[in-house]
């Protein structure tokens, strides 16, 4: 079992939002589990709960060039909710972080790969360059697995 | 807020924040004089109805589940009774009851979510509830913790707590064991006596003078409080079967809405939602949530809509006491669904969803497939109700610098929770 709980955020059936999905689908294929979800914050805060290390994966929108991979150190870096903001229906990653800090819910350790996504329409599929972007976060997440559980 | 010369200002909110959905308003202003208000409703037609058309009438239930994330328990319930209407199918009363459990759920995790995520940071000074957070942290962890117990039961009965997939025109593909249940008496005692508590804090609240005489629309039922059962009633004397909504209720389009406006055929803007329910229905809440109320000194008719957060918040109390009950006496029923032959009609229904009145209505051919269909969310019934109040109370403001104004003008849209996704969804395209 992996060290490091990944959680990965995003719609499948949005375009480029489908980002974080496609990471867990590569890493299920390496033998890695990833958990899936909306990104909805406080289903976050729960799916973390009692985990030391932890890896969100999600889309974002920061106006970079689509593809392009962010990582965030959540327990300091300062995350903007609109980057992560893909539904007006409910909070997102950001708030879940704020609200987890104010809480002290953090868990210990708390990273955020951002892939930036520019395209959501219904059923469409990710575009090229986030689909490459998502299989080099996912080799980045496996090397990163395959030394935690290497290490005695 | 924008001022020109001769006096005129106007107040622009592009986008509306702790509310579901994207929406703006825009006030104008001549002194104390409100001249216009508009609520803006520019999330894009959601189609909802034009995607039915052609479907099974089973396939129902789970698309329109797709028009909320908050309450998608309602859309299910409205169009499953008024599918059962037109295939003649009366449920076990054992599926009656988890539907009125299921609601129950709904209304814990919707009342939670807006009592203490998206409305008290108005009344406490903060710009949200991650604010909210660093000084009232018991709080927002009693919120959390609340919610939860919502969103488990809805997993539990609707196999999971979003967009939940058990519900069938007929009953449920999947019933839980009394066991399932029983489990969760535990945590749902915990959450009536933090809804208990719940209404004392948000009672204690300042509440800005402000009072209208509105016209209240909801369900009454003979003995319960109405959720998926009733007949439409108004404080203005209707007393209406479903089957009769359009004779008194008329939606028009309006130029700066994607949502279509409902009025009175006869006497224009209405409410629904908690307030109204409450204020029709007090009688008919359980003892504890009837004393929760006294006891904060809320009695019907409540006619401040700042105080519809204590409103919620007794309804949550009601929510609970609610979902004790019908678990203390649940058997699962003999089969989870009854299933009917197949036949052409048309049928309405309304159910209480946490936002008030949600009518739905079908006409299906011989073969089942969906030929029309029309569903009047509730937030789209209080759109004409939310600028009516913004009217009348933006003059109480003028004094007030801009921000402030603005601020409280927000305040007041979201003394309705509104959810403008649902409530865009209306057909103006004609297929075929």
């Amino acid at each position: 079992m992996s060290p490091i709980l990944i959680i990965c955020c995003g719609n499948a059936d949005r375009g480029d939002d489908g980002a974080g999905p496609l990471v867990a689908r590569h890493l299920e294929a390496l033998g890695i589990a990833a958990r899936v979800g909306r990104g909805e914050a406080f289903t976050l805060m729960e799916s973390w709960r009692g985990a030391d290390d932890v890896v969100i994966v999600d889309a974002v929108y920061t106006g970079a060039r689509p593809g392009t991979i962010r990582l965030w150190d959540a327990r300091t870096a300062p995350l903007v909710p609109q980057w992560f903001r893909c539904s007006t229906h409910c909070l997102g990653v950001a708030e879940a972080v704020g609200m987890a800090r104010h809480l002290d819910r953090l868990p210990r350790r708390l990273r955020i790969y951002g892939i930036e996504a520019r395209r959501f329409e219904t059923g469409a599929k990710p575009s090229a360059a986030v689909v490459k972007a998502a299989a080099k976060v996912s080799e980045r997440l496996a090397r990163e697995v395959a030394l935690c559980t290497c290490v005695p | 807020m924008r001022s020109k010369t001769n006096g005129a200002r106007s107040i622009r909110v592009d986008m509306l924040a702790r509310v579901e959905g994207e929406g703006g308003i825009r006030i104008k202003l001549k002194g104390e004089q409100v001249q216009d208000v508009q609520l803006h409703i520019f999330e894009p037609p959601r189609l909802f109805e034009g995607f039915l058309r052609g479907r099974h009438y089973q396939e129902v239930p789970d698309i329109v589940a797709r028009i909320c994330g908050i309450c998608p328990v309602a859309y299910q319930m409205s169009a499953v009774h008024a599918l059962e209407g037109i295939l003649g199918i009366t449920v076990d009363p054992a599926v009656r009851l988890l539907r009125r459990l299921f609601y129950c759920a709904e209304y814990i995790e919707s009342h939670a979510l807006h009592v203490y995520m998206l409305h008290a940071p108005d009344f406490l000074g903060y710009p949200d509830a991650i604010a909210m957070a660093r000084d009232h942290r018991q709080t927002v962890e009693q919120a959390l913790r609340l919610k939860k117990a919502g969103n488990q039961l809805m997993a539990a009965l609707g196999g999971r707590e979003v967009h939940p997939i058990s519900v069938a025109v007929g009953g449920f593909y999947k019933t839980p064991s009394r066991a399932e249940l029983r489990a969760f008496v535990d945590e749902l005692q915990w959450a009536r006596d933090a809804s208990i508590a719940t209404v004392k804090t948000v009672a204690g609240f300042d509440f800005p003078d402000f009072e209208q005489d509105y016209e209240c629309v909801a369900l009454r039922h003979p003995n319960e409080y109405p959720l998926n059962e009733g007949r439409v009633v108004s404080s203005g004397g209707l007393d209406l079967d479903a089957a009769e909504y359009d004779e008194h209720f008329v939606e028009q389009h309006v130029k700066h809405s994607n949502a279509l406006h409902s009025r009175l055929r006869e006497r224009g803007s209405y409410l629904v939602g908690p307030v109204a329910r409450f204020n029709l229905n007090f009688d008919r809440l359980p003892e504890t949530a009837r004393q929760a109320a006294r006891d904060v000194g809320l009695a019907p008719p409540c006619r401040n809509p700042f105080r519809s957060i204590v409103v919620r918040a007794v309804e949550l109390v009601f929510a609970c006491e609610e979902a004790l009950a019908i678990i203390t006496e649940y058997e699962p029923p003999p089969a989870p669904m009854v299933r009917a032959a197949v036949c052409a009609g048309s049928g309405c229904a309304a159910t209480e969803a946490p936002r008030g009145l949600l009518y739905h209505s079908y006409e299906i051919d011989e073969r089942g497939l969906v030929l029309s269909a029309r569903i009047v969310p509730p937030t789209a019934q209080n759109q004409k109700r939310i600028e009516d109040d913004l009217w009348h109370y933006v003059p109480q403001l003028a004094g007030l610098p801009a921000d402030q104004i603005t601020a409280r003008c927000e305040q007041a849209v979201r003394n309705y929770d509104p959810c403008i996704s649902c409530a865009t969804h209306f057909v103006t395209v004609e297929v075929g």
